[in-house]
This record gives C-alpha cells, structure tokens and sequence, in this order.
C-alpha cells in the first residue's frame, strides 16, 4: 500500500537534496510534485490545496538551522502535515460493553462481509471476546451464505432469521447472545448508496431503537474523489464512530485515508490488508506516515509477526542468526512462518529501506514456496545444516528428488546466502534507514 | 459541426434510453454542472484562476490527473489561440475536448461481438466487490430477452457465497447456471460449461470470476489459464472480455486497465455503479491512456439498470443543465 505515493513522495524530496536553502523559488517545483503525488493518490483536491500551501508556509517559515539540511527540514514538515491530516493519535475500538453492539454500514462492495469476519477475529484473539455475527443484509442474494460460511470457517456463530426486517433480526439476536453468553453483537447491513433514501432510512431505525456503540464505515481504499460525499453522506444520517478502509494490499495509493480523517473528523479504525480473515489491523496514524515516507512500518510487522509465529522457534532461530549458524533448516522454518503470515510481498513492504534494496517490486508466487520447501526435503540433513557441502552431485540428487532442475537448485542455495548476509548486516547495525 | 450542437440536438430528441441516463446520472449530473454553472456566473472573463477552478471541478470528477492535466493544456491554448475569453463560450470548448479525448477520431463500436459458429462467450474480470456478478445477471436477462439461450457459469469458485448468489440470479431470471464446488479449481467448471454449451448450442455463455486485485500475480496467472481453457473449447472465444469497474473508483481504475489488459484482452468496460454521487470520469483516463472503450454502464439497481456505453449520451447526462 502507499507505495507508489512513496515513490513520489521520494522523487520530490530528492529534487530538494540538492538544494542549500529552501527558497519560494526552488520549492515551488517540489511543491508541484508533491501536489500532483496526493491528486494521483485521490487525496481530495481540497485537502491537497491546503496540505501543499501549508507545507510551503512552513517551509519557507522555517529558520535556517545549520545542523539540518533543507531536504531534513522539508521531511519534517512533510511528517508533521501529515500526522496532522491523519490525526495523531490512534483511536481504539469500543470493547467495554457486555453486549457491545456494532454496525458496520457502507456502499455495496466495499467490503462488509469479510471485514465482519475479521472484526469477529480480531475481537476474540486481542481482547478475548465471543462474537456474534448478525445477517442483516436482506437484500443481497446469498449474502446470508457468505456471512454463514465465514461464521463456520471461524468458528464463531451467526444469528439469522432469513429476509426478516433487520429490526427484528438484532432485537431478536440480542436476546440470543445474552442466553448464549456471547458479548459481541456485530452487525452485517446490505450494501447502500448514501443517497438512497429509503435504505438510510432503515439504518437510522436500527440505530434509533439499538444506539450501537461503534458504527463503522466500511470504504473501499481505491475510492476516488467521490468519497467525501460517501462519508460526509452516512455521517450526516448515522453519527459514524469510525471508517474501516479495505483492500489496501491492492496497488492502490491510499488517498482516502488522508482526506477522510481531515474533512470529516471521522477517525479511521482499521484497514484491511488481506482477503485472508486475519488481514485486518488497526489503523495508527504515525505508523501510518513512516510508511507513507518509505520509512518502514518495523511495530506492525513485528505485530504481524508475533501474532502467528511459535515463539519458541522463532527465540532458537535469532539465536542461531546471532551466532552466525543459520542454516536451510531454519531457512524452511522461517519459509513456512512467513506463509503463516500471508504474503511476503505485504511483509517486505513494511521494512525500511525495503524500496532501496529492490524488494519492493518482488512478486513471489506462493508456489515457489513449496517448491523450496520440496528442494530443502530432498536434501540429507547434513546438507540442510552445512549446505556448504552441496556440490554438483549433490545437487543433481536434489534437483531430481524435488522434481526441479539445477538451476532451481543453484538459485535457492544463492537466496539462502543473500539472507544469510542480511541477517549479518542486521546483527552489527550496518543495515541502515533511508533517510 | 461541433460536439456541442450534437448534444443541443440529443437534448432535444426524444429517446426512452436517454431518460435512463437522465435519471441514473441525475445525481452525479447535479454536483458537476452546478459547480461548472456557478464558474461560469462568477467569472465575467476567462482568467488563470478559472482554469484553476476548473481544473479543480474536472480532478473531482475523477478524470485523472495527467488527463486533466493535457485537458487543461489543450484547453488553454486553445482559447489563448481563438481568443476566447467568455465562460459561456469556453463551455463549449470544455464539452468539445472532452469529448475528444473520448472519441480520439475512432469509430466506437459498443456491440457484443457475437461469434457466428458456436457459443459467444464472454469473460467478466475486476478486482473485488465492483459488481461481477450483478452485471451478469442484468446482462444474461437483456440477452434472454433478445431471444438467446443463455448460460451462467459460476467461475467465482472463491469468495464465500458467490455461487450460490449466481445461482439465485439464474433462478430469477430463468436461464442455466453452471457451478461447481467452493475452492474448487475455476478452470474445471468453466471446461464442464463450455463443454455442454457445445453440446447443447447455448448461444451466449457468461462467465463470472472470482474478483482479483490486480497486483496479485497468482490469481492474475490463474485468469491466464481460464482464457487457455476457454479458448481450447471455443475457437476464437472469449468474444469479450469485460472488465468491470465501480464508478466511485479513483486513479487506481487506471492501473486496473493496465494490469488486467496485460493479461487478458480485455475488450471493454462494465462501468457499475453510476446511479450513485460518482462521476465514473475515470473512464475518460482509462480511455485515453489505456484505450479501452466503455461498453455498458450500470445506473441502478433494478433487473433491466443496464445500457449500451453511449459517450454522447454519458456527456449528455453530465452537461444536461448548460446547454
């Protein structure tokens, strides 16, 4: 996600690293990159007025301080308006209720369904909760199968009572999760346009008679300019607690998350990063802005991390990583981990300087995985702990007992060495940040 | 003559799919043409802070900023060369280029390409929750009621409940659904459909897919061997590929053309969603910068919310109120 509003981003700061001062003169052009950065990224046309002429004053207002070059001076400012757009602090969840009841509300096909089951997984893993999901979208066909089938696939129950009124559906489901002890109540409703009328209308009964304590807007991160009015829209029905943006692990770049905040003081919640039921995360705006400026989201991988990796494994491999024995074993324990975590690509992202080393464009196929787990099975253990010894016949041996060629096998002993090498630079600090 | 004589002349016709524009654009229609009237009354001559303004209300319009850009250009120009200076004149000029950038001096062909010596078959790709399945529907009942024998085929084999959402469709308007297990391989229904299709001369066969971001090189691999089968049963097929975008999408419509267009030939564009405060003007980039054509355009919920892409009649729609 962002990337590409990071390359440009970038492209404007490195004009500026030329320069010995910041005047009007020569900010003018990285202005202008800047500007056109947030209008591709569908920033809204006036929040990048104000950011870039915000960023100019500051710029310009800036006293010259000898210890820090212009292109620092300008990151700062660029960090700061940022921060400022998105809103600096992050805003949590409401968890507190018994039941807690939550409305998800949103334009058809932003993405409510998945991101219910999401929410419903993430209630229960951080804060322990038990959820109930409830089918209130009568009006999409099979849209009650699909909330069924992600219910069944986490194991988490789903209240439904067909194409009834909704107001029925939740008064009913209350009364179902207080006797089954469930203290979640989140709510499914069919997909709408902000100006169809009847439809806000049902939504402003649910809330009139329920007052959920989080009603959430579901968008869809690739919205352009039209999204002001889309929030502005059911905000101005349903006193929104909070936006959810999804399918950020798309190309998109993400503009909306800059606008939405600032033109609506509506605070973004969470973003969806996969179609897996575990790719939802909170939303944290100064992590946010790291990523933004290619600086790397370090926290959410390492959350990332913690949340699917035995620990015990993990606490053995940084230990050989310090000592330098590193071997194919642990290069396949850590293959199979990543897998556990969804896609390399969206964990590559979020390293710093992920952009500089070149990993920011690797598409790796999931099946390339298992043919390096393949490879690695083929192989004696001796080989997998000192893969030194991996010579032509050895190799021949495993290209065949893996069904790869050579080549195949060459390549991956060379990936190996590769991580070997960064881990090293890892470990005495030469790996260093982008800016 | 120009384009703004033609559209004089469309609004002065009467045409029952006209009104459907009409009325599906009447939303995104009031928000655009207010903010380009209310230009034209506050300024009495053409200045730099009217292009600005302008530039403004067409970037919000999500027509794309390089097309925005060089739309701007052109038109500076162009009124500095035939020293126009008067909004109400510049109005034209805006409708012209715009429409220009559309048309480019192409002949526009927005039909189905029926194949003649065996089943049309048509592919439906995006990325996910644009509508597939919904445009499928209102596009087999349009061709069930142009009298074909027309088969669904549920290729959306992954996301939870797309089947059997297909399938309610079928039920609805009456026409057979192919479908094949959840998570199973989509390749496998779309070979069992097109066999039978074969077999019993079905005349148009739609095939949903599972929605995709286009950034995803497995699931874009896996279009690459659903166009293999298809065109292993079918010669020449699919007849169409129709990528299908929500008219809320922003920039990233661009690199959706771009992408699927690497991987399958995408013939056209089902733009959904136009009913809503959306310009869809991002269709105008993808036009111009990638030179894919809209072929249909959703403007509702109903069954039959469904057109023929028609740019005169889409401009129309957007600059009813100034002519």
């Amino acid at each position: 996600m962002f990337e590409n509003l990071s390359d440009r981003l970038e492209s404007a700061m490195h004009k500026i690293k030329g320069y010995a001062t910041i005047t009007e003169d020569n900010i003018s052009d990285v202005l202008r990159e800047v500007r056109l950065a947030l209008l591709e990224a569908d920033v809204n046309y006036k929040v990048v007025k104000e950011f870039t002429n915000n960023v100019k004053e500051k710029a310009l207002g800036e006293e010259v301080r000898k210890s820090l070059k212009p292109s620092e001076v300008f990151l700062k400012i660029l960090k700061d308006e940022l921060l400022s757009l998105l809103g600096t602090d992050k805003v949590s969840i409401e968890t507190s209720k018994n039941p807690t009841i939550l409305m998800l509300i949103g334009l058809q096909g932003s993405g409510k369904t998945t991101t219910i089951g999401k929410l419903g997984n993430f209630l229960r893993k951080k804060y322990n909760k038990k959820p109930l999901f409830v089918a209130c979208d009568v009006y999409r066909p099979a849209a009650i199968d699909q909330l069924k089938t992600i219910g069944k696939s986490l194991n988490i129950p789903v209240y439904e009572e067909g194409l009834k009124n909704p107001n029925d559906i939740v008064r009913n489901s209350i009364d179902y999760a207080k006797e089954n002890n469930l203290d979640y109540i989140l709510i499914d409703t069919a997909g709408r346009l902000h100006i169809d009328e009847n439809l806000m209308n049902e939504l402003e009964s649910l809330k009139n008679e329920f007052n959920p304590h989080e009603i959430l807007l579901v968008l869809d991160s690739m919205i352009g300019q039209d999204a002001i009015n889309v929030i502005e829209g059911f905000n101005e029905k349903l006193p929104l607690t909070g936006t959810i943006l999804t399918k950020l692990d798309g190309d998109t770049r993400g503009g909306v998350a800059l606008s939405a905040r600032h033109l609506t003081n509506v605070p973004i919640k969470f973003i969806g990063t996969s179609e897996k039921l575990d790719g939802l995360e909170e939303f944290d705006p100064k992590r946010m802005v790291d990523r933004i400026l290619g600086m790397g989201d370090i926290l959410s991988l390492v959350e990332k991390v913690e949340s699917v990796i035995d620990e015990d494994e993990v606490e053995n491999t940084y230990k050989k990583m310090k000592n330098g024995k590193f071997d194919l074993e642990d290069f396949l324990v850590q293959f199979k981990q990543i897998k556990k975590m969804g896609s390399i690509e969206s964990l590559l992202k979020l390293l710093p300087g992920a952009k500089k080393m070149g990993l920011n464009n690797i598409n790796i196929d999931p099946k390339d995985i298992a043919r390096i787990e393949a490879m690695i099975l083929s192989m004696t253990t001796e080989e997998r702990r000192n893969p030194a010894i991996i010579k032509a016949n050895r190799k021949i041996r495993i290209a065949k007992g893996s069904g790869r060629t050579v080549q195949d096998v060459n390549k991956l002993l060379t990936q190996f060495e590769q991580s070997k090498k960064m881990m090293k630079m890892f470990n005495n600090g030469s790996f260093k940040l982008p800016f | 003559m120009g384009f703004f004589d033609k559209l004089k002349n469309i609004v002065n016709k009467e045409d029952k799919s006209k009104e459907k524009y009409d009325k599906g654009l009447e939303k995104t229609r009031k928000e655009f043409s207010d903010k380009l009237n209310s230009l034209n009354k506050k300024y009495k001559k053409v200045n730099s802070e009217y292009f600005e303004e302008l530039e403004e209300i067409l970037i919000m319009a999500d027509i794309g900023v390089n097309t925005v850009m060089s739309f701007m250009d052109r038109l500076v120009t162009r009124a500095k060369n035939e020293k126009i200076d008067d909004p109400e004149m510049l109005k034209e000029l805006i409708v012209d280029e715009l429409f220009i950038i559309y048309v480019n001096d192409e002949i526009l062909v927005n039909k189905i390409n029926y194949n003649e010596n065996g089943p049309t078959v048509i592919l439906f790709v995006g990325v996910n929750g644009v509508g597939k399945t919904t445009s499928i529907a209102k596009l087999a009942k349009r061709e069930k009621d142009l009298g074909k024998k027309v088969m669904l085929v549920a290729g959306d084999t992954f996301r939870a409940g797309a089947i059997e959402q297909l399938n309610l469709w079928g039920e609805k308007i009456g026409v057979k659904v192919v479908k094949g297990e959840e998570n199973s391989d989509p390749s496998s229904v779309i070979y069992k459909a097109l066999q039978e299709a074969n077999e019993e001369s079905y005349d148009v066969v739609l095939i949903d897919t599972a929605g995709r971001l286009q950034n995803k090189v497995n699931l874009m691999k896996e279009l690459e061997k659903i166009n293999k089968v298809i065109g292993n049963l079918v010669p020449n097929a699919p007849s169409d590929t129709l990528l299908v975008i929500d008219a809320t999408t922003g920039q990233n419509g661009i690199s959706q053309a771009k992408k699927f267009k690497e991987i399958t030939n995408i013939t056209g564009i089902v733009l959904t969603k136009l009913d809503g405060t959306a310009k869809g003007g991002i269709v105008l980039a993808i036009k111009e910068e990638v030179n894919i054509p809209v072929k249909y355009i959703g403007l509702g919920e109903k069954m039959d919310d469904i057109q023929v892409f028609d740019i005169e009649k889409y401009i129309y729609g957007l600059f009813k109120e100034m002519v």
